[in-house]
C-alpha cells in the first residue's frame, strides 16, 4: 500500500491561510490504514485548524469528509459539489488522490495535506516499512521474495557488499542488510544456489527515469463507441 | 466585574479516575467546581479527537484522568490514553498553542487528595493561559 505522513501543521496552516472556505478530503484506502488521512485523521485536522483559527480570531469555514478512494474519479465525482463549493481543497490522500482532484477540476485549487512516502507494509501497529519502489521489473522470485532494490541501501543486484556486518547495513546500523535476509530466506527454501548466479545490470527503462509511466490493458479499455454510451447513461 | 471562571473539561475513567473524584467529594475536600467531568468507561476510550473537540468548543484546558498505569482496570487503558494525550500536545505545539492546556493524570481510587490537586493544577494552568482566543486575553 501507499504510505504517507501528515505534513507539519504549521505548513498546512500557512498553505490555507489566504482562503475562506476550505474542504478537507480524506481517503478510506491506504492512507486510512497508515493512519495519515482516514476519517479520524481528517476530523482531528479539521478540529486542530478550527482551534488555531479560534486562537488567531481568523474566520474560515472548514469542512472535512472522506471518500472511499480518492484516486478514482467515480468516487471524487460523488462529492464534486462540495469540492467546487470551496476556495481550496486540502487532500488528505496520497499525492495520487490530490492529483486526481486536481486533474478533474483544474481551475480549482487542490493542496496536499500529506507527504506521500513509499510503497510499504504495516509491520506492526504503528510501524510501516518500505518493500518496493515500483521499478516495473520485479525479480523477487530470484531473491527469496525479498526486494533488493527497495531494501538494500545501495539497491545492489549482487550482494551483499563489503559494508554488511553482523546482518546490518553500514549505511545505518539499525537497518537489516537486505542481502543477509535474502541469503537466509534462500537457505530456508533450499535454493542457496541462486545466490551464486550473477545478475547483470538492471534495465531501468521500466522505472520512473523515462518519465510518466502509463499501463494499458487493451481488453479492459473502452472503445469510443462504449465511452459515448457510458456518457449518455450518466 | 466578576473574575472569569476557567472552562476545564476532565475525561475520567469510571474506575479509579471517577472514584477518586467521588471520594474527594465524600470526604469533604475542596476543589474548583468549574471543572466539567465526562465519565468514560476507560481512559483508553478517550481519543485525540475528543480532546481537540473540547478545545474547539471553547474549553481552556482539558485533562484525562485514568487509573495508575500498573493498576489499570483494563490493563493498558491509561498507557494508551497517555500516548494519545502526548500526540495531541504535539499537534498543539506544532500550531503554536500552549501544550500545557492538555494533561494526562493517573490516580488511585483510595487517594482522596489526588483529585483536588489535579483540579487545582489545571485551574492554575487555565487561569495563567486564559482562553485560547488571543483577543479575549487582553
Amino acid at each position: 500500500m501507499i504510505v504517507a505522513k501528515r505534513k507539519p501543521l504549521g505548513e498546512i496552516v500557512e498553505m490555507l491561510a489566504p482562503y475562506q472556505k476550505i474542504t478537507v478530503i480524506g481517503c478510506r484506502s491506504c492512507v486510512a490504514i497508515c493512519l495519515a488521512g482516514g476519517e479520524k485523521e481528517v476530523k482531528m485536522l479539521v478540529s486542530a485548524l478550527k482551534i488555531k483559527n479560534r486562537k488567531e480570531g481568523r474566520k474560515q469555514q472548514i469542512d472535512g469528509f472522506v471518500v472511499e478512494r480518492q484516486c478514482e474519479k467515480e468516487w471524487v465525482k460523488e462529492v464534486e459539489e462540495r469540492i467546487l463549493d470551496s476556495d481550496v481543497t486540502l487532500s488528505m490522500a496520497c499525492s495520487l488522490g490530490a492529483q486526481t482532484i486536481g486533474d478533474m477540476y483544474p481551475k480549482h485549487l487542490t493542496f496536499p495535506g500529506l507527504n506521500t512516502g513509499m510503497f510499504g507494509v504495516p509491520e506492526e501497529q504503528g510501524v510501516w516499512s518500505e518493500k518496493c519502489i515500483g521499478c516495473g521489473n520485479c525479480i523477487i522470485h530470484t531473491t527469496g521474495g525479498i526486494c533488493p532494490i527497495a531494501r538494500c541501501a545501495k539497491s545492489m543486484l549482487n550482494g551483499p557488499c563489503g559494508g554488511s556486518a553482523n546482518g546490518k547495513c553500514e549505511v545505518n546500523l539499525e537497518v537489516d542488510c537486505a542481502w543477509v535476509a535474502i541469503y537466509d530466506r534462500l537457505k530456508l527454501q533450499n535454493r542457496l544456489d541462486l545466490i551464486e548466479n550473477f545478475t547483470p545490470a538492471k534495465d531501468w527503462s521500466t522505472s520512473h527515469s523515462g518519465g510518466r509511466r502509463i499501463y494499458v490493458r487493451e481488453d479492459a479499455k473502452l472503445s469510443q463507441h462504449q465511452k459515448k454510451g457510458k456518457e449518455a447513461v450518466q | 466585574m466578576a473574575e472569569r471562571r476557567p472552562k476545564i473539561i476532565g475525561f475520567c475513567c469510571e474506575r479509579h479516575g471517577m472514584d477518586s473524584a467521588v471520594l474527594a467529594a465524600r470526604t469533604g475536600k475542596q476543589f474548583d467546581a468549574s471543572v466539567r467531568l465526562v465519565q468514560v468507561p476507560c481512559a483508553g476510550r478517550v481519543d485525540g479527537i475528543h480532546i481537540l473537540q473540547a478545545l474547539e468548543d471553547g474549553a481552556d484546558a482539558v485533562f484525562v484522568l485514568g487509573c495508575l498505569e500498573k493498576n489499570c482496570y483494563y490493563d493498558t487503558g491509561s498507557i494508551e490514553a497517555r500516548k494519545r494525550v502526548e500526540y495531541v500536545r504535539q499537534m498543539l505545539a506544532e500550531m503554536g498553542i500552549e501544550k500545557e492546556r492538555v494533561e494526562m493524570f493517573n490516580a488511585a481510587s483510595t487517594n482522596a487528595w489526588a483529585f483536588p490537586e489535579i483540579v487545582a493544577k489545571m485551574v492554575e494552568v487555565a487561569k495563567k493561559l486564559g482562553p485560547i482566543e488571543e483577543g479575549e486575553r487582553r
